[in-house]
């Protein structure tokens, strides 16, 4: 297995992100072990694993969020702490307070930030940027809504237009399908699907381990260790699978006990 | 100026400064955070007085917002360990440090201008006998340059941070993700907090420190969608508390203080019952139309479903209607009534027929 998994890793200074040993801990209990990821540019890779498999401190590690107690992480060969530019960010929706006093537009302009730095006020230019962010993702209509008037889906797609807003290589989206519409998963995905195409690096934390093939061409199988990495249609097993929930995943194909089974776990 | 101008504008000044770092305080969910601070900072001012023996040295401002920003860094850190909750981390810490100031004033202060009384709810009565001189020129009372300068750097910081700001208490994952470090956003807030306290605790206690920084901001809350105008409203109320407050005091003969956070509560109360949207009073409307507006919908459905067909001068007589749709009769005719009065339905000899709008309200009452 690891020697498949070798060759399908692109070489230290053109992958997207690389990420080498990494170890991360919260009080002396560690949550990823010595973890290696190697993730080319312009994959849509979605990171699997159970609940408590390190899933979303992977992406807070790579977006320094989090401090890990050994390895590193890099982009496009690079410190990441020298490449934040490049990184967008879709947290999970719960994460904010959305009664917050502030309105759609406001949120999304929140993406610009980084390019401004400190002290510069976002102006026309930003408010520009920030609509087309919300056009893609049809949300342009509600610009000057309260946040707190958004359904779970538009609270989603307002986080997407945020990344999109940051015009970043590699976005890094911890489960945005997480509770949302019909409607809006399917514009979520032709957004993923847009972004590959302009040659981006898409990585999403997934839950519904059902949709894995049909949305994403990489996948990262996690559990706590490195299970698996590496082409869909390669690496999305049984085997591996079974590897990363503990063998008590149904049969793949079979409609809705995977994805629960994997929850309850 | 007369004295009682000057009070005046000595608490607006202070009921400002105070609002405007508040409302991040309050947008935080750090509120119980002032009380710890505007608390422990007693330590500080005590120490601080009794290195540099005189209550107005900047360096004993200083030293003292130390003090807050220390208390704040101490409640993290107990809270950290994770045998201690924050909440009960900030009732661990700042009770000690204020009654190590207080023990200090009883034993090494107690002769001075440091009493026990003030420290909980100021004097501002006297805060213009205390006037600051530059060659025998009177420049006015020395509170209202210490908070005058407060308010302004107050100002100025939000001014210059307020995207910063804005981020870090939104989504401050973000904010780290982008390069701005909610740490450092955070102990600056804190400082300011712990300097505005400091400044504003001679002049109005403790107390009232944290009645300024709470109040007018969670009245704000309730009263826009907008962080900058939430500021501005802020501050407004806080000036309103504050010269309502005087009156009140004065009228009573009682302490400024005193009256000043009682006004606060007041303001509070009323925005609570009658804001515009978020008001109690406003709530129980929209409930209440509702309510009502389900009814008529389920009227209209009711109605729509019988329309045309053999037994619709039976099911949709006006008497005859609430058996039909198992209500209690006085409730039905307070339905139709209400139906009738906003021309969802006419009455055809008795018989309640949909119009046109009330069709639309069936159609889409179903469709829902």
């Amino acid at each position: 297995m690891n020697g498949l998994n070798e060759k399908h890793k692109p070489p230290r200074d053109q992958a997207a992100i690389w990420v080498e040993d990494l170890t991360v801990a919260y009080q002396d209990k560690p949550v990823l072990w010595d973890v290696d990821l190697a993730i080319p540019k312009g994959v849509l890779m979605a990171i699997v694993g159970p609940n408590g498999a390190g899933k979303t401190t992977m992406i807070k590690a790579m977006l320094g969020l989090v401090d890990p107690v050994a390895g590193r992480v890099e982009v496009f060969g690079k410190p990441f702490r020298e490449q934040r530019r490049l990184l967008g960010y879709v947290p999970q929706r719960t994460s904010v307070d959305w009664d917050f006093p502030t309105n759609v537009l406001d949120v999304v302009m929140m993406g610009r930030y980084g390019t401004l730095g400190w002290f510069r006020r976002p102006g026309k230019a930003e408010r520009e940027k920030a609509m087309h962010a919300l056009e893609k993702v049809a949300m342009d209509p509600y610009a000057d809504r309260q946040i707190s008037q958004l359904s779970g889906g538009q609270q989603q797609r307002v986080f997407l237009a945020r990344a999109l807003a940051q015009e970043a290589e590699v976005y890094l989206m911890d489960e945005p399908f997480q509770g949302v519409d019909a409607t809006t998963e399917r514009a979520i995905v032709d957004l993923l699907r847009e972004l590959r195409k302009q040659g981006r690096t898409v990585v999403v934390v997934h839950h519904d381990l059902q949709t894995v093939p049909d949305y994403f061409d990489w996948v990262f199988l996690l559990n706590v260790r490195r299970i698996a990495c590496g082409p869909v249609e390669t690496f999305f097993t049984e085997e591996n699978l079974r590897l990363a929930y503990g063998g008590r995943v149904a049969i793949l194909g079979e409609r809705k006990p995977i994805a629960d089974d994997a929850k309850s776990l | 100026m007369q004295p009682q101008v000057e009070i005046q504008l000595i608490a607006a000044v202070v009921a400002v400064a105070c609002a405007l770092p508040g409302v991040f305080l309050v947008l935080r969910r750090m509120a119980m955070m002032s009380d710890a601070i505007s608390h422990a900072i007693l330590f500080g001012i005590v120490v601080a007085f009794l290195v540099v023996e005189s209550l107005g040295s900047p360096f004993l401002v200083f030293g003292a917002a130390l003090t807050g920003v220390l208390t704040v860094s101490m409640v993290e850190g107990l809270f950290k360990t994770r045998l201690v909750k924050e909440d009960a981390a900030i009732g661990l810490v700042f009770p000690v440090l204020f009654s190590i100031g207080v023990i200090l004033i009883s034993r090494f202060a107690g002769n001075v201008h440091l009493d026990i009384d003030a420290v909980l709810l100021g004097e501002l009565a006297f805060a213009p006998f205390d006037r600051l001189m530059f060659n025998n020129h009177d420049l006015g009372p020395k509170a209202l340059w210490v908070m005058g300068g407060i308010l302004l750097l107050n100002i100025i910081l939000i001014v210059l941070f307020f995207k910063e700001l804005k981020l870090a208490s939104f989504d401050e994952g973000l904010a780290s993700a982008l390069g701005f470090s909610p740490a450092l956003i955070h102990y600056g807030l804190m400082s300011q907090v712990s300097l505005t306290a400091v400044g504003a605790f001679d002049a109005v206690g403790s107390i009232l420190v944290v009645a300024l920084m709470i109040g007018p901001p969670t009245s704000a809350y309730l009263l826009t969608d907008r962080l900058s105008r939430m500021l501005s409203i802020s501050a407004a109320i806080g000036v309103i508390s504050a010269v309502s407050g005087y009156w009140l005091a004065h009228w009573w003969d009682v302490n400024i203080a005193g009256s000043i956070a009682t006004m606060i509560g007041l303001i509070f109360f009323l925005i609570y019952l009658f804001a515009p949207r978020r008001g109690v009073v406003a709530l129980l409307r929209r409930r209440n139309y509702q309510r009502w507006h389900f009814a008529e919908s389920m009227l209209a459905v009711h109605l729509l479903t019988h329309l045309g067909q053999p037994e619709e001068a039976r099911e949709c007589h006006r008497d005859e209607v609430h058996k039909h749709l198992n209500w209690q009769e006085n409730h039905a005719k307070r339905v139709v009534r209400r139906a009738l009065q906003d021309g969802y339905v006419h009455l055809d000899k008795d018989i309640l027929r949909l119009t046109a709008i009330g069709k639309k309200l069936a159609g889409k009452a179903v469709v829902e």
